[in-house]
């Protein structure tokens, strides 16, 4: 006689005891300390905090190490928990003028006031694998430059000056933006809500959309004018002070994109932004953001909308790794029943197919 | 809806978790996390949610879904209303695809009892509260139930048009030409409307709306039910609800009415005619046997009429 199948809740926990074995590897191999994450693994730490809307480094090094390096794994258990958090209330704008700059680069001009500084980056490491590392060889130390005194004029401010730039100022009486974790978003969205989203976006997604707005898929003559990364202070308003105190640093990464702009009935050409910030040293994810940024700009300059990239419900619907691999992976949930009453359907119109061709 | 003592409620606001996080087995009452999970703020913000969507039956009121820890898709909107409506008197039973005993039901159910230690139950005639994927128990609810409905994909038009800022214009001005144009489509080509589960409802003659993946042979339950349906969609952040005795007619024309499935098999265990029942391969020549998916319904049967099995209703 059948008997379905039980004992769900002793499979779940014995389940989750292989995972935390298959987690730890070989007990003969040291354990991976979080330090040693945050540490050596910073820019999967930086992901996950850029995508996990929450700035801590030891959470994000910890969820990395519980998710077993499974990157959209960390930045959920990150959400998960952020979730749980209260919002005490929000921080003064920061101001990127005055980062502290590690690394800082213009692809418009060659050289640009403040100077371009290439600070610790890929690019030009030759991606030749590096056996020394597996030896346990340690790096020669880096010669230190001086970072300049002072505020470091952008290069988007710079060509503002000339008109050439679109200027970019708050709206009338800089209204509090709507916080996207704690509000559903509507469609159509503004701006602030877009760069909310696409800030928490899943990297892969941003990287391939932006990619396609190089390739005619909206074609928007995007130039890198200013990419940096470095240190930002972080001002609050205690309501019981009246002024703002600074309470931090946070490391950003951020990405001024121009764009040509052909100009409209009302407004003359100029060159017009996408703008992509990112937690962490995140150069890819911020110009992916950018391009997108700039994309779904298109109604708003009134540009033709055709391309994935500038349709707005299907960019801010599809680009969140945790509702986009949730829902994918929900597939493994059972479907019995849904199965049950698709294959009594497909039973009924073949035999309802078969009845016509033999009567034919 | 249980409603909590207001020092219980102060105490509780916005506890920060500490401990808890990281430890792999998930919250426990005492943990730092709040009963049922949710912040008391986060709650009040849902609650008011489900009023809304009480007072417009079948209208989806857009809501600040959070992250759960559970993936979104497996049900963080069902677990988001639950979490908001139960108390601790509360009886829970947790159901998917009409059984207690899946691997999903007996997870859900694990957090409700680890993180507000309320009873839980696989009776359907015991439960205060039930939470759903995909099916409505055989065993006709009763005033003073809840159920609520994990919904994966609330616009019962998303496959027809995808753009929310269309489909809500459509909902607004009550005009589903497009969902007909679709059915009638279905009945031209194939004699009869090719949709088994999720088979979109008229509310209260003003919504259309779409009652979960559930298969339409549950479709005739969710019309005038006493007891109070929710439903909760995480990942697409909406509630609707269908209030206790509130007319719901499945979509159909005059010519061509609306269907429920039918078996020509009872049920193999407990001979019942009149469930829904799941087809179970029996072994690899494909030889099968027809069983009920309302798991507690089939047990009940089973247990009220040991020796028949035929089956004679």
């Amino acid at each position: 006689m059948y008997v379905a199948a039980k004992g769900g809740e002793r499979a779940i926990v014995n389940s989750y005891r292989l995972l935390a074995e298959r987690r730890r590897g070989d007990p003969a191999v040291p354990e991976l300390e979080v330090r040693q994450i945050r540490e050596q693994l910073r820019l999967a730490v930086d992901r996950v905090m850029t995508e996990g809307s929450l700035y801590d480094r030891d959470l994000a090094a910890l969820a990395i190490k519980q998710a077993g390096g499974d990157l959209v794994e960390a930045i959920f258990l990150v959400r998960a928990y952020r979730a749980t958090l209260p919002r005490f209330g929000h921080t003064q704008p920061i101001e990127t003028r005055a980062m502290r700059i590690d690394r800082r680069i213009s692809a418009a001009f060659k050289d640009i006031p403040g100077g371009q500084i290439l600070g610790p980056t890929y690019d030009y490491t030759q991606r030749l694998i590096d056996f020394t590392l597996a030896a346990g060889g340690s790096p020669a130390q880096a010669i230190e430059g001086i970072a300049p005194p002072g505020e470091t004029p952008d290069v988007a401010g710079i060509l503002g000056t000339e008109g050439l730039l679109e200027p970019q100022t708050p709206a009338t009486g800089d209204p509090q933006p709507m916080d996207l974790t704690r509000e559903p978003i509507e469609f159509p969205a503004a701006r602030p809500e877009r760069l909310q989203n696409l800030a928490r976006a899943d990297e892969g997604f941003l990287l391939a959309m932006g990619y396609s707005t190089q390739r005619g898929y909206s074609h928007s003559h995007p130039f890198a004018g200013e990419i940096r990364y470095g240190r930002v202070e972080l001002e609050f308003v205690p309501e019981e002070l009246g002024f703002p105190v600074v309470i931090g640093e946070v490391e950003v990464t951020e990405c001024q994109m121009i764009n040509q702009f052909a100009g409209s009935a009302t407004q003359p050409p100029e060159f017009t932004r996408g703008y992509g910030l990112a937690f962490g040293h995140s150069e890819r994810k911020a110009m992916a953001m950018a391009l997108c940024d700039r994309a779904l700009r298109a109604r708003e300059l009134g540009e033709d909308a055709r391309s994935p990239a500038q349709d707005e419900e299907f960019m801010l619907s599809h680009s969140d790794s945790l509702e986009a691999s949730g829902f994918v992976q929900h597939l493994k949930l059972p479907h019995y029943v849904d199965f049950q009453a698709e294959l009594e359907l497909i039973r009924k119109l073949r035999a309802a197919a078969a009845i016509t061709e033999s009567g034919a | 809806m249980t409603i909590r003592n207001e020092d219980l409620m102060t105490q509780a606001q916005d506890v920060p978790p500490s401990a808890a996080a990281g430890r792999g087995e998930g919250p426990a009452p005492g943990d730092g996390y709040n009963f049922a999970y949710l912040d008391e703020r986060t709650k009040r913000m849902i609650r008011r949610a489900i009023l809304k969507a009480v007072a417009i039956p079948g209208y989806q009121v857009p809501f600040g879904s959070r992250e759960m820890p559970l993936p979104y898709g497996w049900g963080t909107g069902g677990i988001q209303v639950t979490a908001s409506v139960i108390g601790p008197a509360d009886v829970l039973k947790v159901i998917d695809q009409g059984s207690d005993d899946t691997v999903n039901a007996v997870n859900i159910r694990r957090f409700f009892h680890r993180t507000t230690g309320v009873r839980t139950t696989e009776r359907t005639g015991e439960a205060t509260l039930i939470q759903t994927r995909h099916r409505i128990p055989e065993t006709p609810l009763a005033e003073g139930q809840i159920i609520v409905y994990q919904v994966p994909v609330p616009e019962p038009m998303q496959r027809l048009e995808p753009r929310e800022a269309e489909t809500r214009k459509m909902h607004a001005l009550g005009e589903y030409g497009l969902m007909h144009v679709r059915l009638y489509e279905d009945i031209a080509r194939y004699g009869h409307v090719s949709t088994a589960y999720d088979y979109p409802v008229m509310v209260n003659d003003r919504y259309l709306m779409s009652p979960s993946p559930i298969p339409k042979f549950d479709n005739p339950k969710m019309h005038m039910n006493p007891a109070l349906q929710l439903f909760g969609a995480g990942r697409e952040k909406r509630i609707y609800a269908v209030p206790p005795y509130t007319k719901v007619e499945s979509l159909s024309f005059e010519d061509h009415p609306f269907e429920p499935q039918r078996w020509s098999d009872p049920c193999a265990i407990c001979g019942a005619r009149d469930s829904f029942l799941d087809e179970i391969l029996m072994d690899d020549t494909g030889s099968r046997m027809f069983v009920c998916s309302d798991s507690d319904y089939c047990a009940d049967r089973r247990e009220m009429k040991p020796a028949e099995t035929g089956g004679q209703e």
